[in-house]
């Protein structure tokens, strides 16, 4: 299930290492592991024919053949392709010269729609701008009073009629209003729509060409299989959409579906959605979205997010620390901390280089916060100094620690090792090295 | 064929003797809603006649072998289960049981339903009041589902159904599920807006046991399987119904959304620790998904699949057919 790439590709060239050399037959396990770790992560079976065929042409390259460490090599390139076929050309929102930004949103049912926009809405404030919103969603029940609701949550004008009139007709209104207002931007909230429904597709177009929006944003389920090029190619087809809102990257799916969808159609991923508080909308980082498909970590991203928390100088400590080993338990604890308000637990270990199988781990024994605790409990039961070098801690110093923290020594000997592990991953990650797969699970 | 409504059900022998008919409206429009079904199964697809054309399995090569393969990943069934599916076929053609290309399609689609869980699992409604629990992720579809399930308990079955809105947390959820309620003609006990679900579900059994009212369903709010918090909050809901009412939820049915790629088994996994799932409910059949990810759940988690989506309207759930997923599944 949480099998690691990395893991895998490890043990797949394990053979290799000692001999050094890749053969053709060796890059062809190889990208057997990289196609089901793809297709496990939904990306498009199509898409990851192509993906794996360049993959395998760059292997076969003399230069890897030549290389020293070719199971690094290997994830190395696979990453490289996979940040450049996510990222490419980007584009920030198009605002309009004068007069509001119109942003349509469009999407499937239930991909949404409605908490992006208010999200969004909530963002482009942050920004400096007014955002209103107008609820052209007549369909599903009560889709008008959720938009008044988060709209009113994150501050936004929220222009309705009810579900009488004609979307489009109310969509033309709320421009109006919008004009009138001095609204900055007006984001068009629609019913969730199945591609294939020519009635409600054909309502789309009529939408978008009435109200000649700047941005059409298709809002994108991060858990979606095998069917996001089916969806993303029919809603470019009928809307032309600029660009992708990923939603409910909060919980642990890979996000395939956003590779597949940039493959297929060119359009870039803009934001992706964190959490269900209307202020976790983010920009998209396409960079990371390589490491989370294929199930690696990224210190950038945990870097970042300590900084949202902390405040500057802090995370430029952390950042010192980590590149010079100098990362110490007491670092550990306080991150730790921050990371308990940062939200879910294995979304925010998913991040830290090589804590893939941890949170594996955690996950199967069933503890996260209670086994916070713990680790709390026995880095709290260390000595100043002992937790600034962990090398101190002997035979006699462990069973004081495991009594003082009411654990087992087995436990403080877990924690120093894998901390010991963690730091040394963390440096290499931060200068830029590729790790050694090998120290990826933390054995 | 489908099962019909009355089938889909286990019901108490109360019930049955009340001598309702076989599910009436299920003869007059079975026919009708079926052929709206197999449209939808293979709208913007060829017709179910051409999956994976005959010839493939007359002659078959690795290219056959592959491309069966591939139509299964590419319905999201996943590259394990997919494996194991077509490794058993392979293993029976090898082993020269089955003798021209149609008799292996049909063992393919065999063991396809096979894998899915069959179709014999029952919705258990012999409890009074009987109590289902409708959980799932956010956006899956759970309130129309509910919707859509009181109107067929109370049409088809002649039960009495009381929905509880215990999504207190998403914005106009409960107005949702109001209107839903009015459509399908059944009592509504709603809590407050970030209210305490657990006593919307308590409060709505009481309700059904002081007024005899058949069956209870419950909505819940969405959450994503991977917040720890939400989820111990569900497991107390269910806790909360146990306390009120000995053995209830009677069944806890998770709603997967059938655009769902391998995060569905990880959902159904940690759904079904919280609260002990008891069957799926694949919905949004209607588009061109298929919907595989519930036979890796059925397969690997024994979660039969109950109940299927396929529209907006009242009528569009359907009793699960595994004969017919399954073939639909190979559809290209």
């Amino acid at each position: 299930m949480f099998d690691q790439l990395s893991d895998r590709l490890a043990e797949t060239l394990s053979g290799v290492r000692s001999r050094g050399k890749l053969t053709e037959a060796d890059v062809d396990r190889a990208m057997r592991e990289i196609r089901l770790a793809l297709l496990e992560a939904d990306v498009n079976f199509k898409v990851v024919k192509s993906f794996t065929e360049t993959v395998r042409e760059r292997c076969l390259g003399a230069g890897v053949l030549d290389s020293l460490n070719p199971g690094q090599q290997v994830v190395k390139i696979v990453n490289e392709e996979l940040a450049e076929l996510m990222g490419g050309a980007s584009r920030d929102l198009a605002f309009a010269g004068s007069g509001p930004t119109v942003i349509l949103m469009a999407g499937l049912q239930g991909s949404g729609k409605t908490t992006a926009c208010a999200k969004l809405a909530k963002l482009l404030a942050g920004q400096g701008k007014s955002a209103a919103l107008v609820a052209c969603d007549t369909q599903r029940p009560a889709a008008v009073d959720q938009l008044v609701t988060v709209g009113q949550q994150a501050g936004a004008k929220v222009y309705e009629q009810g579900t009488d009139r004609d979307p489009t007709e109310i969509a033309e209104w709320a421009l109006g209003q919008a004009k009138a207002a001095g609204d900055d931007v007006l984001i068009v909230d629609t019913a969730g729509r199945l591609h294939i429904d020519e009635d409600l597709m054909d309502e789309l177009a009529a939408i978008r060409k009435r109200t000649k929006p700047h941005d059409i944003l298709l809002v994108l389920d991060a858990m979606t299989g095998q069917d996001a090029v089916n969806v993303a190619d029919a809603f470019a087809e009928r809307v032309d959409f600029d660009g992708v809102l990923l939603t409910k990257l909060d919980g642990d799916a890979r996000g395939g579906a956003a590779l597949s969808v940039k493959a297929v159609t060119g359009k870039p991923i803009l934001y992706a959605s964190v959490g269900e508080k209307l202020d976790q909308l983010e920009r998209f980082h396409p960079e990371r979205m390589a490491g989370r498909i294929l199930g690696m970590g990224d210190v950038m991203s945990l870097i970042e997010k300590a900084e949202e928390v902390s405040d500057k100088k802090q995370a430029e400590d952390l950042e010192r620390k980590i590149r010079r080993q100098e990362f110490t338990l007491d670092d550990f604890l306080q991150q730790m901390r921050q990371v308990r308000r940062m939200g879910p637990l294995g979304n925010v270990l998913g991040m830290m280089p090589g804590m893939g199988k941890a949170v594996r781990q955690i996950r199967q024994a069933d503890v996260d916060d209670r086994e916070l605790d713990r680790l709390e409990a026995i880095i709290l039961s260390m000595t100043p100094a002992e937790r600034a070098r962990p090398q101190l801690i002997d035979g006699s110093r462990r069973k004081r620690i495991a009594r003082g923290s009411g654990t087992t020594v087995q436990a403080v000997n877990q924690l120093v090792k894998q901390f010991g592990q963690m730091r040394k991953l963390m440096a290499q990650l931060a200068k830029g090295k590729m790790p050694d797969p090998q120290q990826l699970g933390l054995r | 064929m489908a099962r019909s409504w009355r089938d889909t059900f286990e019901l108490g022998e109360s019930a049955e003797g009340a001598g309702v008919g076989e599910g009436s409206s299920d003869r007059e429009s079975g026919r009708g809603l079926f052929r709206r079904l197999r449209q939808s199964l293979s709208k913007s697809r060829q017709a179910l006649q051409a999956e994976l054309g005959a010839s493939l399995f007359e002659q078959l090569d690795d290219e056959a072998w592959e491309r069966m393969e591939e139509a299964l990943i590419l319905a999201d069934v996943g590259a394990r289960t997919t494996a194991e599916v077509v490794g058993r076929l392979e293993t029976e053609v090898e082993g020269g049981t089955l003798s021209g290309g149609e008799a292996v399609r049909e063992r393919l689609v065999e063991l396809l339903a096979e894998a899915a869980g069959g179709d014999d699992a029952r919705i258990d409604l012999r409890a009074r009041p009987a109590v289902i629990m409708v959980v799932g992720v956010n956006g899956t579809g759970k309130t129309t589902t509910i919707g859509k399930l009181a109107w067929h308990v109370r049409n088809e079955l002649d039960l009495s159904v009381i929905v509880a809105a215990a999504d207190t947390y998403r914005a106009a959820a409960i107005e949702q599920l109001e209107q839903w309620s009015e459509r399908a003609g059944t009592e509504i006990v709603r809590g407050s807006p970030g209210g305490d679900p657990g006593a919307v579900v308590f409060d709505a059994i009481a309700a059904a046991q002081s007024r005899d009212v058949d069956v209870v369903i419950a909505d819940t709010a969405g959450r994503l399987h991977t917040h720890s918090n939400l989820m111990a909050e569900l497991a107390k809901v269910r806790r909360v119904a146990a306390k009120r009412l000995d053995g209830a939820p009677h069944e806890s049915l998770i709603v997967i959304d059938a655009t769902t790629g391998q995060n569905g088994l990880r959902q159904a996994q940690a759904f079904a620790e919280a609260v002990e799932l008891t069957g799926v409910v694949l919905t949004k059949l209607d588009g061109t998904a298929k919907g595989g990810i519930a036979l890796a759940i059925a397969s690997e988690l024994g979660l039969p699949v109950k109940l299927i989506g396929v529209g907006e309207g009242l009528e569009d759930l359907r009793p699960f057919d595994a004969r017919e997923f399954a073939a639909a599944l190979l559809a290209e």
